[in-house]
């Protein structure tokens, strides 16, 4: 599964799709690949204010407890409810029915430490 | 890292690998969850060849078992199988053993992490007239587990093992291979586990892979390994129990034979006459979320009562679900506790026995 080019990415394989100064965020191919069978997703609380950094999230595959770093600062303002009965859409489709929130972004000049699709892509060339 | 006979098959499969204890092992080939859900309605099958296998004969080797073990070797026939703590003088459990039978002494199986542990221990403990051997380099171990096990293996085997009991094995000769196989496992599934020489297991992983196949088997990761075990509440070592546990509270009182005399017995039958202070229970979360090993259990007023030691999400059931030691009168199956994970308290109602049952 390609990397969506139009989404930015962190080094901690999240991706943001930025959308009206609001970014959706979610876990990518590679991070849901290495993960393994998610079967739970604690969801932020709607309104909750996070620093660019801040855990806010966490995804847990049967072995594994992951946590979600907020990629820039902001405050929620969507969750994605469908993962709290079905989980393993973070598995089927990380990039569009796995995503998890949606920040209201504070400071757009955030975005630019994020990688393109093209950085990303290189990235993972080589782990 | 160490290798098992099969460890490039399991890498050429696509099998994901990881670092269990030293040796390169698959912790899955396709997703743990499917993995676990092909065992408990099919069959899987598993390289268990990192475990440890020791030798026991002489005049004196039953003696020198009695003396470390808690259960009772003596009344163990040729053929026949036993479960037992390996003890220390404190109560704690060194490892825990399966235990087989042989004509002139016997063959104790053996965590990987312990194999050096375990035999020095043993070696420390031995009477005269008992010889020890570590034979784990030579011997490679298999299972096959699930409900469509038997039907599996007396095809590939071209032998009827209806009639192996279980914890009872065979030794016999297939195609020029010796192969010892027993009833037993460590997934509450009916199954088997086979020993063959480390020359030969290449030979009969590959026959038993092809021979499952029609029957829906597939090759089975530790990670599956794992959460059927939970789901069937065996107690890990290094998790569940250790040295600082003794098989009491551990609930393990079926393997103490009380009219023998072994290490660490006194304070056993202390604890008996004053009463455990703690429990290994079970627990089933009734809230989403997933209890993970060292997360804190606590009473309805938030004291804390007990800490978890095995926690995962139950394929089976899609439930959190852990063991943990709780302190009395909390252990009490049915009890309402509370485990903290992370930022939450998630309800938890303590559960006896095992959470899944196996088909057969």
């Amino acid at each position: 599964m390609a990397n969506p080019r139009d989404y930015l990415y962190t080094k901690d394989h999240e991706w943001v799709r930025v959308i009206d100064g609001t970014a959706r965020i979610g876990i990518t191919e590679y991070a849901q690949n290495e993960l393994g069978d998610v079967v739970f997703v604690e969801l932020p609380a709607p309104e909750l204010i996070v620093e660019e950094g801040e855990g806010f999230a966490v995804v847990e595959s049967v072995k594994a407890v992951s946590d979600i770093y907020a990629p820039v600062s902001g405050t929620v303002k969507a969750v994605n409810e469908a993962l709290e009965d079905s989980p393993e859409l973070v598995n089927e489709s990380p990039f569009d029915e796995g995503w998890i929130a949606e920040l209201e972004i504070n400071d757009e000049s955030q975005l630019k430490d994020l990688m393109t699709a093209d950085e990303y892509d290189a990235l993972l060339e080589e782990v | 890292m160490k290798n098992t006979p099969l460890t490039e098959q399991h890498r050429q499969q696509g099998a994901r690998m990881m670092n269990f204890h030293g040796w390169e092992m698959p912790v899955h080939y396709t997703s743990l969850v499917e993995e676990h859900l092909c065992v408990r309605e099919k069959a899987g099958l598993f390289d268990l060849s990192h475990m440890g296998e020791l030798r026991l004969s002489g005049d004196t080797a039953l003696a020198t078992l009695d003396r470390l073990i808690s259960n009772d070797p003596s009344k163990l026939e040729p053929g026949q199988v036993l479960y037992s703590p390996l003890m220390n003088e404190r109560g704690g459990i060194v490892d825990d053993l399966v235990i087989y039978r042989e004509g002139d002494g016997f063959f104790a199986v053996v965590n990987a992490a312990n194999v050096e542990k375990d035999e020095r221990w043993i070696r420390d403990h031995l009477l005269p007239g008992t010889t020890l051997e570590n034979i784990s380099a030579d011997t490679a171990l298999l299972a096959i587990q699930g409900p469509e096990a038997e039907t599996i293996v007396n095809t590939a085997f071209a032998c009827d093992h209806g009639s192996l009991g279980n914890f009872r094995y065979w030794d016999y000769v297939w195609n020029g291979i010796r192969v010892r196989i027993s009833r037993t496992g460590y997934t509450g599934e009916d199954g088997f586990e086979i020993y063959v020489s480390a020359g030969a297991v290449q030979t009969v992983w590959n026959m038993l892979l092809k021979e499952g196949q029609p029957h829906g088997m597939q090759p089975i990761g530790l990670g599956a390994r794992d959460t059927l075990r939970l789901e069937a509440r065996l107690p890990l070592y290094g998790q569940d129990i250790d040295e600082s546990t003794t098989p009491l509270e551990a609930g393990l009182s079926f393997a103490v034979a009380w009219d023998t005399e072994f290490l660490g017995k006194a304070v056993l039958t202390k604890q008996r006459e004053e009463g455990l202070g703690r429990r290994l229970a079970g627990f089933i979360l009734q809230e989403r979320g997933i209890a993970r090993s060292g997360c804190t259990i606590l009473d309805g007023q938030g004291s804390p009562i007990g800490t978890v030691t095995s926690g995962s999400m139950s394929p089976s059931l899609q439930k959190g679900i852990g063991l943990g030691y709780i302190q009395r009168p909390w252990n009490k199956a049915g009890t309402e506790v509370y485990v903290q994970v992370r930022n939450r308290q998630l309800k938890a109602l303590t559960h006896k026995g095992r959470f899944v049952q196996g088909k057969k």
